[in-house]
């Protein structure tokens, strides 16, 4: 375990006579703790150490201990890479905090990633704190050192650091990072050239723009045709980066080629790349590369063999419409996307139909009224009767946006009967998910609609085999009486749900006790008082416990709606009687309720 | 048209779910596997290549190849750029003729490069690689099944496997045939080949990663100027696996070439090759799926230590730093790899270790699952082992004793319990004074800390024994 030679705390401090600094040399004596927790909670006490060692005796004698404790687990050394960010007022501010790069230094060479990645980090955040000498004679020399590192790991962390000295220091020493990171672009393990290519943006963009094109390009070319697709796909990120920075005018010259290839990558990971960033690179490359370029790119990801790069693309169809240029969008739509849309209503995969699914109903505000009855309609009606219930569910869910533009009426002929089928599907976590759009679709179909068609159904499931829906059932009734407000409830619902009070199976009595817990706060006193206490009182009587304890919750749970000389004359009694119940819950709950917080006096 | 049988799903799934809403993880596997199945079981990305344009794929046969006739060399290379056509698998009924022509050449090919002499001529090495590339040499596909458990699930096969079998047996008849020469064939099977080759261990077919494996070996057998560049790549392949992706189907495969390769390292070895042994075998065993490379990582670590004995010490604290904390599957087989490194350590390199491995142990020994304290238990079986403790005693029992005496008391799980006491026996006969003033010094710390309470018992029913 770890030795401190430098400090010896119990006996100092206590020679010393300083009592107030007993308990740091507790934590200290932790540090060095065979118990990994106890380290652990040590090290994530570090600062209160340095503060009570103060700022001299912490760059002295307490970072050359933690630089030594390198070699500890993976989770102390995480802690250890994060609090050290934090460190530059404890070691005495700005002018020293080079004193924290000799640990942290440690800590980016360690194997785990993690670990490594944070000390990056904190190295990252520290490095604003240098002033412009100290970046030189400290800092640059570290990254120097990582990045000409044996190992990888610490080549890998030293690709992260590059940008984050650039900008501040001398240009002799700006060519000597150029050439760092050009040898890291071309290191011979693909961990490295990974970790410059992903870094290759960031850097590009503190980059004087005559550089850009000078060493970035070849760089960012010689990357997007390494022998590694993983490599490959990591200078698609670039891409975006470094068509940001340049003029319009080098596009094509210089990034086109390679976006082209990308594009056309014989590795079905970079395609994928490609159709995940297209928005990106359709706002980076401007309309006119667009117009020409990336239409026919998106048309053929679009049809790619590989279903993952096409449900990749089909989940960019509407944002990549609406960056279309307007003045030819309708245009470019209708002749060159629309068809592969067409096609990919019936792909074979699911996952394609569903993300296609998800971002469809999106293209009829772009595309108007007319065209989203004629052309559009059919592909919604389609995916409505898919026989992948997400695919159908991805519809309904976003059936607000059609709303907006050609009235949901359109639609209802064939929405009900997927919504039916929905509700009925054989899987409860879709039966759930269609749950959860009701008061959403209740909202555009108006009342009569509903009423006529899906009331019957929003009564349907509280009566499900799974807990789940009925719960989830009982909180859309709630949202409805929101919508619809407390009169349609008086009419519709409540009857029904108090009608289940008297069902054979307790399961659903207990149901009509959670629609009250949910129902009375926003179907008022009136309705509470009348026509729900009246039920949930006699229920009390019930002969299986659990629904005995549940008119215990109940009224707790409606009291606050209740008036005073109510709970006095009418819930307290029974609450009285059901303190004094043979079962030991219904009397747990029972006095719950008798002392309830919210209204401890009005039952006492 | 898969879809449609889900919703048709098997009664019994449905009924299962309308008991208890939760349908049984081994029902909806076999739903899965059904509707895969039905759909495609089998993956490929060799036929669609992107952008690829329809081409003629009709051939018609070619006449017998026959080794004694003249022009039988301009023949063989006719055949090696007729099986350079691919062809849809995923189709089943489109070129069924073509197809069959490939599959009688393909065999024709084989049985050419293995029964005859002299046909491997200088000439041809170009070709028989080029078709060798083309066919095997592709992306692998996206998984089907993206959280595939390669020990439930059944693994995507490769649907143009008639052919591709084919090619790689003729590929390894190639490097088999007495004729094939190295010095040749190095300008074609080179880094680049070598590299691709290394890719497709990742493929889900077993078959074809068994193809790959035999193959691979070969190769490292037979071209002295790749072994170094394939020895690298595998460590770059393994250290993405286990610092970046997690995952990587052949792990099992290269580490089982590996074996052989260690066991004809040079002595003494390479920093290299130690640096392998530190930074990615050990580091390996932290693999979530390491119950599916296991063995052959056990051996590969196993082959060093015989190599080099005074590399114990370093592996078994490696070991020890990686020591699984919750997973108690993993447990079992750090224990089973300990008693493998046990077996042939010098006496000299386990007094070295004994200390913080015998505390690990005795972790072990009171660990509440059964299978890891019986594991831990079993290594008292090990004759050898046994010397080795008998000749530490005194070292040794004040680290266990603590521990197997409370489990004697205490452990839920009789056959521990009867386990325990037959090595309580065999400590105590090793050095009886020393176990009966650990036996009293032992009472005489719970005196003072006064009887257990029911609290502190981690067994509260067997209190009453």
């Amino acid at each position: 375990s770890p030795s401190w030679s430098g400090l010896n705390t119990n006996r100092k401090m206590r020679a010393d006579g300083d009592d107030s600094l007993y308990p740091i040399a507790v934590l200290i004596d932790e540090l060095r703790n065979e118990d990994v927790q106890l380290r652990l909670n040590s090290i994530k006490k570090l600062s209160t150490i340095a503060l009570a060692l103060g700022v001299e005796r912490t760059r002295t004698e307490l970072l050359p201990f933690l630089t030594d404790t390198i070699y500890d687990e993976d989770e102390v050394l995480l802690a250890l890479a994060e609090q050290l960010g934090n460190f530059t007022m404890l070691v005495g501010g700005p002018e020293y905090v080079h004193c924290l790069l000799p640990p942290l230094e440690s800590l980016a060479t360690v194997e785990e990633t993690v670990v490594r990645d944070k000390a990056v980090e904190s190295l990252r955040k520290i490095s604003q704190e240098h002033s412009p000498v100290d970046l030189e004679v400290h800092f640059e020399p570290l990254v120097k050192r990582l990045a000409s590192g044996d190992w990888f790991t610490s080549r890998t962390s030293a690709c992260g650091l590059f940008s984050v000295c650039y900008p501040r220091v001398s240009s002799t020493v700006k060519a000597e990072i150029r050439q760092h990171f050009r040898t890291l672009c071309s290191d011979d393990t693909p961990m490295v050239r990974r970790a410059a290519a992903s870094k290759l943006g960031e850097f590009a963009k503190v980059l004087e723009l005559d550089y850009v094109k000078s060493d970035i390009i070849s760089l960012f070319t010689a990357l997007a045709s390494d022998e590694q697709d993983s490599v490959r796909l990591l200078a698609v990120e670039a891409c975006v980066s470094i068509a940001t920075l340049l003029p319009q005018e080098d596009l094509e010259t210089l990034v086109m080629p390679t976006l082209r290839q990308a594009a056309e990558d014989k590795s079905w990971r970079v395609r994928y790349m490609v159709a995940d960033k297209f928005s990106e690179l359709q706002k980076a490359v401007g309309p006119e590369i667009t117009k020409n370029d990336l239409v026919p790119a998106f048309q053929n990801l679009l049809k790619d063999c590989e279903a993952e790069v096409r449900a990749a693309a089909a989940n960019k169809v509407k944002e990549f419409c609406e960056n279309l240029p307007e003045d030819n969008r309708e245009q470019i739509i209708m002749t060159h996307i629309l068809p592969c849309v067409k096609e990919l209503v019936s792909d074979t995969n699911q996952h394609v139909k569903s993300a296609l699914a998800s971002v469809i109903m999106g293209l009829s505000t772009i595309l108007g009224k007319d065209n989203t009855i004629e052309h559009l309609l059919p592909l919604f009606l389609a995916q409505l009767k898919d026989e992948c219930p997400e695919v159908r569910l991805n519809i309904i869910s976003n059936l607000d946006c059609v709303n907006e533009v050609i009235g949901i009426r359109q639609l209802s002929q064939s929405l009900l009967p997927a919504i039916v089928e929905l509700a009925e599907d054989a899987k409860w976590r879709v039966r759930l998910a269609i749950i959860e759009y009701m008061p959403l679709l209740a909202g555009q179909l108006g009342v009569e609609f509903f009423d006529e068609k899906l009331n019957t159904l929003c009564m349907a499931w509280l009566i499900d085999h799974v807990y789940a829906i009925r719960e989830a059932a009982t909180c859309n009734l709630m949202k409805l009486v929101e919508k619809f407000g407390a009169d349609w409830a008086q009419n519709t619902i409540v009857p029904k749900v108090l009608g289940m009070a008297n069902d054979p199976n307790y399961l659903h009595r207990m149901t009509t006790l959670f629609c009250i817990n949910a129902l009375s706060d926003v179907c008022g006193r009136d309705i509470t008082t009348k026509q729900m206490l009246p039920v949930v009182l006699k229920m009390s009587e019930d002969q299986v416990a659990n629904v005995r304890f549940n008119v215990a919750k109940s009224l707790q749970k409606i009291g606050p709606v209740l008036e005073k000389i109510t709970l006095q004359n009418q819930v307290k009694p029974v609450l009285d009687k059901l303190a004094t119940d043979k079962d030991m819950d219904v009397k747990y709950f029972a006095h719950e309720a008798l002392s309830g917080e919210c209204l401890p006096y009005e039952y006492s | 048209m898969a879809a449609k049988d889900g919703s048709k799903m098997s009664a019994a799934a449905i009924a299962a779910e309308k008991v208890d809403g939760f349908t049984r993880k081994s029902v909806r596997k076999a739903q899965q596997r059904q509707r895969r199945s039905l759909s495609s079981s089998q993956g490929s990305s060799q036929f669609r290549t992107h952008g690829a344009v329809p081409v003629d794929l009709s051939l018609s046969p070619l006449p017998q190849l026959m080794p004694e006739c003249v022009n039988q060399q301009e023949l063989f290379t006719q055949k090696l750029q007729q099986c350079c056509v691919l062809f849809d698998f995923f189709d089943s009924v489109t070129d069924l003729k073509s197809k069959e022509v490939k599959r009688a050449t393909l065999n024709e090919l084989v049985d050419y490069v293995s029964t005859n002499r002299g046909v491997l001529v200088e000439a041809a090495y170009p070709d028989i690689t080029n078709m060798i590339i083309t066919n095997i040499f592709r992306t692998l596909p996206p998984s089907d099944n993206p959280d595939f458990d390669p020990e439930e699930d059944e693994p995507t096969l490769e649907a143009s496997w008639p052919h591709m079998q084919l090619v790689y047996e003729f590929l390894l008849r190639f490097l088999e045939n007495p004729d094939f020469q190295p010095s040749i064939a190095k300008r074609y099977i080179d880094q680049r080949f070598v590299l691709q080759l290394l890719e497709l261990f990742d493929t889900e077919d077993p078959r074809e990663r068994d193809f790959l494996k035999t193959i691979l070996h070969r190769i490292y057998g037979k071209f002295l100027g790749l072994r170094a560049f394939i020895r690298k790549q595998i460590n770059n392949i393994f250290l993405r696996f286990i610092y970046e992706s997690e995952h990587f189907n052949g792990v099992a495969e290269l580490l089982e070439i590996l074996g052989s390769i260690i066991n004809g390292f040079a002595l003494p070895l390479k920093a290299e090759h130690k640096q392998f042994l530190m930074k990615v075998l050990l580091p390996l065993h932290t693999a979530k799926a390491l119950v599916l490379f296991h063995a052959q990582l056990a051996y590969c670590i196993v082959q060093f230590l015989e190599k080099d004995p005074t590399l114990t010490e370093p592996v078994i604290r490696g070991l020890l730093k990686f020591w699984p904390k919750t997973c108690s599957q993993k447990e079992v087989m750090f224990l089973g790899e300990m008693e493998e490194i046990l077996d042939v350590i010098e006496p000299t390199q386990f007094k070295k270790i004994q200390e913080p491995l015998f505390k690990q142990i005795s972790k072990c020994v009171t660990n509440p699952h059964f299978q890891v304290a019986e594991r831990a238990l079993y290594l008292w079986n090990n004759e050898y082992i046994l010397s080795l403790i008998e000749e530490n005693i005194d070292k040794i029992l004040p680290l266990m004793f603590g521990s197997l005496y409370r489990i004697s008391k205490e452990h839920w799980n009789p056959t521990i319990v009867a386990l325990v006491y037959n090595v309580l026996k065999t400590l105590m006969e090793m050095n009886g004074s020393l176990f009966d003033d650990l036996t009293a010094s032992y009472k005489n710390d719970r005196q003072r800390c006064g009887t257990p309470s029911r609290l502190n018992n981690p067994y509260p029913h067997t209190l009453s024994s």
